[in-house]
């Protein structure tokens, strides 16, 4: 039907018109095609950028926009770095950061390693598997919350059924050192699929014939995981956590939901503290120059990781 | 990659097999207990839900679907008894806990909110990523490579450094709080997406056949409808549906610039309060709506998954 329309417009196109529509070159094709994308963009992401670089040096507030906008030169850079609270939030990123990719690049490549054995109907069990990492994490971590809920939880009463803790003790989002852990549990419990999914294309991407010539060589199964089977999958295991690393960077939602950087500031991520200072204390230079370094900081982060991870690849 | 990947000297021993998948199966039943305590509980009455122990078996009731859909009031019994008869289910049910029905929730617009926002962002990201995609693997675009880097680079924003700026610029603009604006930006994170995923897609399909078409005498834009397009359909299909779940999914601009008119259901569904606190029931209930069509475009998508969360990179 399109090919008709198209046809249709061609054919009832004046000449001069139509053999300029006819006769665009490929080069003006291309251009035609790509600016629209572009220019969105820079209107929606690159005009912004520029404007809270501006903003990072003054000390504008969003809620009082007819005061007059003072320039800080670099003060507000200044005072971030300086600023202890800002270091406790980078610490808890980076806390929570750590701990998530560890559980769900183990927890992931195992469950990869193990779904690799094709056993019977491993199909279905993977797409089972996959579920959780395709949800809103918002909207589920919210429902998280009663399911931490202590007594009435059905977490806390499995722990408490297991351990045979009171489960009025098992207060995972109001006690100050489980806080952090009831984030981390359903970041990997949501997340650990995404993993595991990359990875079972690592370990299917290893040639079989590999395993046959190490088989004639009487290597053991031991030799073969660590010889073969890991090193090839390394290349695939450094993205998912390159792809998790940026993500839980920037980790938002599912912690506002469940703690809101609560108890005190004990789980503060970064993004927590930015949102704070951006829409509750109104600080908008003063965020704008948190978020532009942040922004650097992942950016510059991930490409050194990228040139690591291109390294690994040539191997 | 063929599907005969099992090793076949080294295959696994039928002993090794049973061990991973009794593992496996062992931790989908667990991982999925949270998605069915959802489903459970929004089937329980408000009692039911916060019983303790927490209750396996239950009397399975709608409350927590009437809650959702609409507001309540306390009222006294003599005044409920003054009223006519219950029509309808909910009624009775509201009436039974002496209360009455005020009036419908804010539920259903901002689910139809969440229906406009996704499906309008995702027809122009997938519009726009076409386009360019089809740009970028068919022709020689100066610095392709670094455009490329670009549009992937938007996605490296923390959303909140983003939300500031884009808060500011739409107060100035008049795009606080309009299906239009998020739209905008929902368009703007997706089209990244869209263009590294569908270029994937177009590199696939053999330049042979637009080179044949264009011998044929059509143009080059006449290709890329005939030929292209057809083609892509599949990857085309995948990307919006990846599309679709991101702006379906979204929370944080949602919540940072969206307060009424244009809110969607994820920053909407956690305010949902009964009497006493928050109404697990009707949380539940609207969180289960919410997920179901996320559900089928899963298991729609599994054989895509694996190129749409990596942004094309990973292709099988």
């Amino acid at each position: 039907m399109l090919n008709r329309t198209a046809e249709n417009v061609a054919r009832a196109t004046p000449e001069p018109l139509a053999r300029k529509v006819r006769g665009i070159s490929d080069k003006g094709l291309a251009w035609l095609f790509i600016s629209p994308t572009i220019l969105l963009l820079l209107a929606i992401n690159i005009f912004p950028l520029f404007w809270a670089i501006y903003l990072s040096f003054t000390n504008y507030r969003a809620n009082r926009p007819n005061e007059v906008v003072k320039n800080l030169g670099f003060a507000n850079y200044q005072r971030i770095l300086g600023d202890k609270d800002i270091w406790i939030a980078m610490q808890t990123t980076a806390h929570f950061v750590f701990w998530t990719i560890l559980l769900q690049t183990l927890i992931g490549f195992t469950l990869a390693w193990l779904i690799d054995r094709k056993f019977r109907g491993h199909a279905f069990w993977t797409t089972l598997i996959l579920v959780p990492m395709m949800l809103s994490p918002a909207v589920v971590g919210n429902f998280w919350r009663f399911l931490y809920e202590p007594q009435i939880g059905l977490f806390a009463y499995a722990i408490s059924f297991v351990t045979g803790i009171p489960p009025t003790n098992i207060q995972m989002l109001s006690n100050v050192s489980l806080a952090p852990w009831s984030i981390i549990i359903v970041d990997t419990w949501m997340w650990t699929p995404y993993v595991m999914l990359i990875c079972l294309a690592g370990l299917r991407s290893i040639p079989e014939y590999i395993y046959e010539a190490a088989e004639v060589d009487r290597a053991s199964n031991w030799r073969q995981f660590w010889s073969i089977t890991l090193p090839m999958a390394l290349p695939f295991i450094m993205l998912a956590v390159l792809f998790r690393g940026i993500e839980n960077f920037k980790m938002f939602d599912m912690v506002n939901l469940l703690t809101g950087g609560g108890p005190g500031s004990t789980t503060e991520v970064a993004s927590i503290t930015l949102k704070r200072q951006a829409f509750e204390s109104w600080r908008t230079g003063y965020s704008s120059a948190f978020a532009i370094i942040l922004f650097v900081a992942v950016f510059g982060l991930a490409n050194i990781y990228v040139k690591a991870l291109n390294k690994v690849k040539q191997r | 990659m063929s599907l005969t990947t099992a090793h076949s000297v080294v295959a696994p021993s039928a002993n090794s097999k049973r061990i991973a998948g009794a593992i496996i199966i062992a931790y989908a039943l667990i991982s999925i207990v949270p998605l069915l305590w959802i489903f459970a509980t929004s089937f329980k009455t408000p009692p039911d839900s916060i019983a303790y122990p927490p209750k396996l078996l239950f009397q399975p009731s709608l409350e927590g679907y009437c809650n959702l859909f609409t507001t309540r009031t306390r009222q006294t019994p003599e005044y409920i008894n003054s009223l006519g008869p219950a029509t309808d289910f909910c009624d009775e049910t509201t009436r039974k806990r002496n209360m009455v029905i005020a009036g419908p929730s804010n539920f259903l617009p901002r689910f139809v909110n969440s229906l406009i926002i996704a499906f309008g962002s995702t027809f122009c990201a997938v519009f726009l990523g076409t386009l360019s995609a089809y740009g970028f693997s068919r022709f020689k675009v100066p610095l392709a490579d670094d455009l490329l880097f670009f549009i992937l680079s938007t996605r490296m924003m923390p959303p909140i450094a983003v939300a500031i700026p884009i808060y500011l610029m739409y107060r100035e603009l008049g795009l606080s709080d309009t299906a239009l604006g998020m739209i905008l930006l929902y368009t703007a994170v997706n089209v990244s997406l869209a263009v590294w995923l569908l270029k994937g897609f177009i590199d696939e399909i053999p330049r042979e056949y637009e080179e044949a078409a264009m011998i044929d005498g059509y143009t080059r834009l006449q290709a890329f409808w005939r030929t292209v397009l057809p083609q892509a359909t599949t990857g085309i299909a995948a990307t919006a549906i990846f599309c679709l779940i991101f702006a379906w999914n979204e929370y944080a601009f949602a919540a940072l610039l969206t307060s009424g008119t244009a809110q969607t259901a994820p920053p909407f569904i956690p305010t949902i309060i009964g009497e006493g606190g928050q109404d697990w029931p009707a949380v539940a209930a609207g969180t289960t709506i919410f997920l179901v069509p996320i559900l089928v475009f899963t298991i729609l998508l599994r054989k895509q998954l694996l190129r749409g969360i990596t942004f094309g990179a990973v292709r099988k």
